[in-house]
């Protein structure tokens, strides 16, 4: 069984459909990475796996567990799966602790101690934990991102989502978050990133998908997708995004 | 012409003035900002609430207590609430409020109706991303609100919030329909019983300006360290 199985999602906000027909699934382990220009769709596809967004058509099951139906319950199901965000969306009117702590003492239940003891070990995983006290805005944005990216695993989560977590941050930011998520990979955790980072993908994708238009295009290995992309689209894409 | 002033009369009815009259204004005015926020925040959510019904009653509630003179509210509530309690209870006597109770739901009521609008504005002012990621992490819909939502939107809000609750000191004068003893009831009383209405007015304005001022430089303190907060 697939950890993510996507199945024909069609997705539309109003007339404007932004998702067409997508199916792709997601094995355990596996480091999927999503590419595409913007407004193609990729962000979408993966807010719909764990239905921060709806989606009209199609199915979509998570571990086992079917997205869309009345009877999940969403909250549970969204505890299980980490997400990044672009834009960190730390809280800023809570310590980092209280930040890595919120989710485990609400929704998963654990106590106090326990929730700071395991947020601080990934605090101390992502080379954070001496700014355990500060607030987000003391931190920069690589800092904030990392952080971000702690307080998803302190949930213990059975995959990772990520929606292009180094497009806000200065360049020189980019490459502390990367290692982060570079050790996920290699860890086994189960992810689908959203990013530009081709060297991000070369270095630990296990597939590369590419959306157009809210179309998957491309749903190739890594090799096969920098080697000899099938779609004119995506050699285009590859193009310009890689001889600069 | 200030020679024939008597400002004594103020030292006499100084006990009077701030024992009874401060007091009840002050205590209606911290009454009805607590539940006037509690409810308004509770509207504001409604209004931004994704259930329509829940949206249009909170609209229609808000915008029929904005439309109307809080004169004309006191009174409703005044005569209403006795007949309205006892309906909710299955009484067939009207149920004894008394003009205290009354104008406390009146101004909580009424007030709750601005409150939400700014409480309104507060939420609105936390990014979507905010909303998005408490719902990644597994908080529902209530803890979202309480953990992430609102005590961001507060602290956007609390100049405004305060300078609400300055306009409802001012407002709480106006129980003086309801024949309550007020601050300004008390002033108005010692004015007519010993006939200095100039010294005890001009009084009672000063009292006013003082805390209502006073508060609005507090106001601005705030504005200046919720700024630098974020």
């Amino acid at each position: 069984m697939s950890m993510i199985e996507i199945k024909n999602v069609s997705k539309w906000y109003g007339t404007f459909q932004v998702l067409t027909d997508c199916t792709t699934n997601v094995e355990k382990g596996e480091v999927i990475v999503v590419c595409g220009p913007s407004g193609s769709g990729k962000s979408t596809l993966i807010k719909v796996v764990n239905a921060l967004e709806p989606f009209q058509k199609g199915e979509i099951v998570v571990d086992g567990t079917e997205v869309n139906s009345p009877k999940t319950n969403l909250p549970k199901l969204r505890a299980r799966v980490g997400m990044v965000f672009q834009n960190f969306e730390l809280f800023p009117h809570l310590t980092i602790t209280e930040n890595l702590t919120l989710g485990q003492i609400k929704v998963l239940g654990r106590s106090k101690d326990e929730a700071v003891t395991r947020g601080l070990k990934y605090l101390d995983r992502v080379g954070l934990i001496e700014q355990k006290d500060k607030y987000p805005g003391q931190l920069s944005g690589g800092q904030q991102q990392r952080v971000a990216i702690a307080r998803a695993l302190s949930m213990d989560p059975i995959c990772m989502l990520f929606d292009e977590p180094t497009s806000a941050l200065d360049p020189e930011m980019v490459n502390e978050v990367l290692d982060v998520m570079v050790g996920l990979a290699k860890e086994g955790m189960t992810m689908m990133c959203v990013t530009h980072e081709m060297g991000f993908a070369r270095k630990v994708a296990s597939r590369v998908i590419f959306m157009d238009k809210g179309r998957i295009v491309e749903d190739a290995s890594k090799e096969d997708f920098f080697g000899k992309p099938r779609s004119e689209r995506a050699q285009q894409f590859l193009a310009k995004i890689l001889h600069h | 012409m200030l020679g024939n002033f008597d400002f004594n009369v103020i030292e006499r009815s100084w006990g009077y003035l701030f024992r009874e009259g401060m007091t009840f204004t002050l205590t209606l005015t911290a009454l009805a900002m607590t539940g006037g926020i509690f409810f308004g925040t509770l509207l504001a959510m409604m209004r931004l609430s994704s259930i329509k019904p829940l949206a249009w009653i909170a609209g229609v509630y808000v915008n029929l207590m904005r439309s109307i003179p809080l004169v004309l509210v006191i009174f409703w509530f005044y005569f209403l609430v006795p007949y309205i309690g006892a309906y909710l209870i299955g009484s067939s006597q009207p149920i004894k409020v008394g003009a205290f109770y009354s104008s406390v739901i009146t101004f909580t009521l009424f007030e709750a109706a601005y409150y939400c609008e700014i409480m309104r504005a507060g939420i609105q002012s936390v990014s979507r991303g905010q909303v998005s990621a408490g719902y990644a992490l597994g908080l529902d819909y209530w803890q979202v609100m309480a953990k992430v939502i609102l005590p961001q939107a507060f602290r956007n809000m609390i100049p405004i919030l305060l300078t609400q609750t300055i306009v409802l000191f001012q407002d709480t004068s106006l129980v003086y329909v309801l024949s309550i003893t007020d601050f300004l009831g008390a002033a108005s009383k010692v004015a007519q019983r010993d006939g200095r209405l100039v010294e005890m007015y001009i009084f009672a304005a000063l009292v006013y300006f003082v805390i209502c001022f006073g508060g609005s430089l507090l106001v601005k303190q705030l504005q200046k360290k919720v700024a630098i907060v974020r």
